[in-house]
């Protein structure tokens, strides 16, 4: 038996957004979640099973196909006293909620000097390669992270995904949180206990001196693959996950980047004008004069996710293009 | 209601005297706000109210003070017939720091919580989700409150409507749908843009719904209060056409009005405007005079120059304030 020190269990990821729905709606009456599929159905990802159980269907709300609809509903609901997660099934259909994510929650707040509040968590998925085509494969962070008054969260691992969908649900204002949809049966370690994890800090996955990769959410996995085979040819890489985009944890990402003078930035939205531009700029802006060479990003190629797994893997980043980049910096090509 | 006529005529010539005055307070503060506008003192636009006052004040009559609404780019009346003041609805306009959104959201975007007010709305039928999710979040807290949703003919063209519509009466929602049909969207009639019926459409979900002259105060408060009931009754949602006219054009600037007539317009304002209408009608029932309705009005006036003169004198916000309130 374990000593309760170091009894960590291991869930899976799609285990440790439940956990911390389920927690959080124990602790907060306020709490309700809102959308397609996710009552008596669990959600197709299966994410949900047993919440209504538990909670009934006043509270675990299942909707009409109508994204906008009850987006809407929920920023109504989050400005007059509750605290709703608005269960968006694939992050794809974010653009049929961008309405009232852009135009109403994340402006409500500032539009009346303060005085209004939209307690609401979005909650989406991102990530190719599960053979679901154009419109269900995309990665589309960049999008809200544009936004300002929205914040948004990338959890990577079990761990982030209870810490941070807790954070967000105790957010004050509206929160967008992009989960991994190939990550949920996953496992890793999560603690038992009440814990969150604030937005804006960002964690060191490995530390290294010789480059460093900034990754989210599935890239994080990719990158740390990058790392152990750089690891063998003689590189140390530093994996840092910023865990959300906004807010974003600029120092973390600048440090790490002077003191290893390369760095790499990978994420699955598309590159262009995507998370990896801004992050890049970032980066360059902010330790310039420390670095070997110039910022590489890595980002979903900028075709529509394709169907064929034989094109759709070419789309997405791998450990290989991330080990070929830094080796590359590195100049032990 | 029979009953109230019976007992309470005193109570209720009070109440139409009190609508007088804030349709009266509303014609007032929009026609100041014209004048801001000519006269180069507001930044911006404004959609101006004037003609439509029967249809805010005769809806926020029917309501609670913590009752929600949700209001639209033309949405100065819906503000003040919820009890919003003026000396803080002409600092917003002006962008100065004791408007209601501390300058931030000008006249598009005006939310008073304090009154129930969730916030005019500057995208067209945008607020249909809004007003339904403070429905539903009345249900869920067990309130009583009932919310109300103010759109124009040109929201029916939104998806969001009919979607907000259908989950409202699935779930028997406390949410009435406040359609202000004031013949156009913008520039262009509603019969080029609406097509069918108007009241098949909430009907199809199950909503019940009615249509009322909306120049006719009276009428749209009684209307109204009957809606009010049957959905604190946990009955659920409805739907209300107002009939009724913008005398101006769709925004300040638009002045020529090239889409409509001149006959068509000054037979409006002569025969089927609220304030002529109310007045008329109590005066015929010996109820009031000429002389009420004159006091009325000058008194209004006095509480519109006070208003203007505040937020012409008021500071405009702090420069460090720009950033602050993004984040809750």
């Amino acid at each position: 038996m374990s000593t309760p020190e170091t009894a960590v269990r291991e869930l899976t990821y799609g285990e440790a957004v439940r956990e911390a729905i389920a927690e959080e709606m124990r602790r907060d009456e306020r709490v309700f979640l809102i959308g397609e599929d996710v009552a008596e159905a669990g959600h197709p990802f299966k994410t949900l099973v047993g919440l209504v159980q538990e909670f009934g269907t006043d509270r675990i709300i299942d909707t009409p196909i109508s994204e906008p609809g009850y987006a809407g509903i929920g920023v109504g609901a989050a400005m007059t006293g509750m605290r709703p997660i608005v269960d968006v099934m694939f992050g794809d259909f974010i653009t049929l909620t961008m309405d009232q994510m852009v135009n109403q929650a994340a402006k409500v707040h500032y539009m009346s000097g303060g005085k209004l509040k939209v307690p609401i968590v979005f909650r989406t998925t991102l990530g190719a390669t599960r053979r679901s085509a154009a419109q269900h494969s995309q990665s589309l962070q960049a999008w809200v992270s544009h936004v300002p008054g929205l914040k948004v969260a990338l959890p990577s691992t079990p761990y982030e995904a209870k810490g941070l969908m807790k954070t967000a649900i105790r957010d004050e204002g509206p929160v967008v949180i992009f989960e991994d949809k190939m990550m949920y049966r996953v496992k890793g370690p999560v603690p038992a206990e009440d814990y969150t994890i604030p937005f804006g800090v960002a964690d060191i996955k490995r530390a290294g001196t010789d480059v460093t990769i900034v990754a989210t959410s599935s890239m994080v996995t990719v990158a740390l693959g990058a790392a152990t085979m750089l690891e063998a040819i003689g590189i140390s890489a530093e994996v840092i996950d910023p865990r959300t985009t906004a807010p974003l944890d600029k120092a973390t990402l600048i440090e790490s980047a002077k003191k290893t003078s390369r760095a790499i930035v990978v994420d699955e939205g598309y590159e262009r004008y995507g998370v990896t531009a801004e992050l890049a700029s970032v980066i360059a802006e902010g330790a310039f004069y420390f670095l070997d060479a110039p910022v590489k990003r890595i980002g979903a190629m900028d075709v529509p996710v394709p169907f064929s797994p034989v094109l759709e893997d070419l789309t997405v980043p791998s450990e290989k293009m991330v080990f070929e980049a830094a080796k590359a910096l590195c100049r032990k090509a | 209601m029979t009953t109230t006529h019976a007992i309470e005529p005193r109570m209720e010539l009070e109440q139409h005297l009190h609508m007088y005055r804030q349709m009266a307070k509303i014609r007032a503060f929009e026609e100041q706000v014209n004048e801001l506008y000519k006269s180069a003192k507001m930044p911006g636009l404004a959609h101006l109210y004037v003609g439509q006052e029967g249809v805010a004040v005769g809806v926020c009559e029917a309501l609670r003070r913590d009752d929600f609404i949700t209001s639209t780019h033309r949405g100065h009346g819906h503000c003040l017939a919820k009890g919003a003041t003026v000396n803080r609805m002409f600092a917003e306009l002006l962008g100065k720091e004791p408007g209601y959104c501390r300058g931030k959201g000008g006249s598009m975007h005006i939310a008073d919580p304090e009154t129930g007010n969730l916030g005019a709305n500057a995208i067209v039928g945008g607020s249909a989700g809004i007003a339904t999710g403070a429905a539903l979040s009345a249900k869920m807290r067990g309130s009583g409150q009932v919310a109300v949703c103010f759109f124009g003919d040109g929201a029916l063209g939104q998806g969001l409507l009919y979607e907000t519509m259908n989950m409202a009466s699935l779930w028997t929602l406390p949410v009435i749908y406040v359609c202000e049909n004031n013949l156009y969207g913008e520039y262009t009639p509603c019969g080029d843009t609406v097509a069918g019926d108007i009241l098949a459409r909430p009907r199809a979900f199950g909503v019940h719904a009615e249509s009322v002259d909306g120049q006719d105060v009276q009428a749209v408060h009684a209307t109204m209060r009957r809606l009010v009931e049957r959905a604190r009754r946990g009955e659920g949602p409805a739907f209300l056409e107002c009939k009724t006219y913008r005398y101006y054009g769709h925004h300040v600037g638009d002045v020529n009005r090239e889409y409509r007539t001149r006959e068509e317009e000054r037979e409006w304002m002569t025969t089927h405007d609220p304030l002529l209408t109310l007045a008329g009608r109590l005066t015929a029932q010996k109820l009031a005079d000429a002389g009420v309705f004159e006091r009325i009005v000058s008194d209004v006036k006095a509480e519109i120059d006070t208003g203007v003169q505040f937020a012409l004198a008021a500071p405009y916000p702090e420069l460090s304030e720009v950033d602050e309130d993004v984040y809750a």
